[in-house]
């Protein structure tokens, strides 16, 4: 219990400590490898609450596709993000007092919260957890039966994000020299051959 | 002292209000923008995997999977349009970017 206590405040305090490090690290590439490790971070969170599906999904998905996208997007414009930070003190009287009212409020809400015992068994009845299965069975149960239009709508999500962010970034360049094997098989021999007569003592 | 749903809830509150904060600090810089809605995402992940593992209900983590589907995608439908805006301006600056007059 003690042990699970000190595991779930030193996985906090990462998250917070390198969540507050991606939003105020001067090179953008240190701001993706903080953003990796608040990932990591709050999926040891994740397992502490049970999910652990969830959990290596996060780590799959969030650090290995969004993340190393961010990295190769920082890392493939050439911007001078020296120029982009000068800003940087101007906006931060303002951002600062707007989050500090937001954490209150979010705080006050946290702390004079309170579940009714009724809300829990309630709850429950929906998709009740079944104690002798692990959680990614538990899920499995759930989504390709109850919820399977949404899974089918979350699949056509990311088709669509994959097409678009295709379609978005494709371009034809001029001058570019690609095989194209269809004009090679069409291509026939008096196109490209000539006979010519050659008199002697003459060129071409 | 026994971990409790509010202490998950504060963490995500926190994690929330430094992604907002963040979008404040960074007003110049689209990707840290980006990577702050990423912050607020997976504060709202961390808050409901909490709920589901409190409240003993599944649901919390389905939708969190499908929280997490709309952020990749989110992510890689707004990296190409930064992809493509630098490509065509050679600048990401915030401040420039009102062609549309929105």
């Amino acid at each position: 219990m003690i042990i699970s206590t000190i595991a779930f405040y030193l996985f906090a305090a990462m998250t917070i400590a390198s969540a507050f490090m991606v939003i105020s690290a001067k090179n953008p590439v240190h701001s993706v490898l903080y953003l990796i490790l608040a990932f990591f971070n709050s999926a040891a969170l994740f397992v502490l609450l049970g999910a652990e599906f969830i959990a290596m999904i996060l780590i799959v998905v969030y650090v290995g596709a969004v993340a190393v996208l961010f990295l190769f997007v920082v890392m493939m414009l050439d911007i001078n993000f020296a120029e982009l930070r000068q800003g940087f003190l101007q906006y931060l009287p303002i951002g600062g007092l707007i989050g500090l009212i937001l954490l209150i409020e979010l705080i006050l809400v946290v702390s004079g919260w309170a579940l009714s015992p009724e809300a829990i068994q309630v709850g429950s009845q929906v998709a009740p957890t079944v104690s002798d299965l692990t959680n990614t069975e538990q899920l499995g149960h759930v989504i390709y039966t109850d919820y399977a239009y949404l899974f089918q709508i979350a699949g056509m999500i990311l088709l669509v994000a994959m097409i678009g962010a295709i379609v978005l970034t494709n371009r034809t360049r001029p001058g570019v020299r690609k095989q194209k094997i269809a004009e090679q098989v069409y291509r026939r021999p008096e196109d490209s051959m000539a006979v010519r007569k050659v008199e002697p003592g003459q060129g071409v | 002292m026994e971990i409790g749903l509010a202490h998950y809830l504060t963490v995500s509150a926190i994690l929330l209000t430094l992604g907002i904060f963040g979008i404040f600090l960074n007003r110049k810089n689209v990707i840290v923008i980006l990577m702050s809605i990423e912050l607020m995402l997976l504060a709202v992940n961390i808050n409901l995997v909490a709920f589901s593992a409190y409240l003993g209900n599944l649901v919390g983590q389905v939708f969190a999977l499908f929280i997490l589907t709309v952020a990749a995608g989110e992510a890689a439908i707004g990296l190409a349009i930064l992809v493509v805006y630098f490509r065509n301006r050679g600048t990401i600056a915030v401040e420039d970017i009102h062609h549309m007059k929105g």
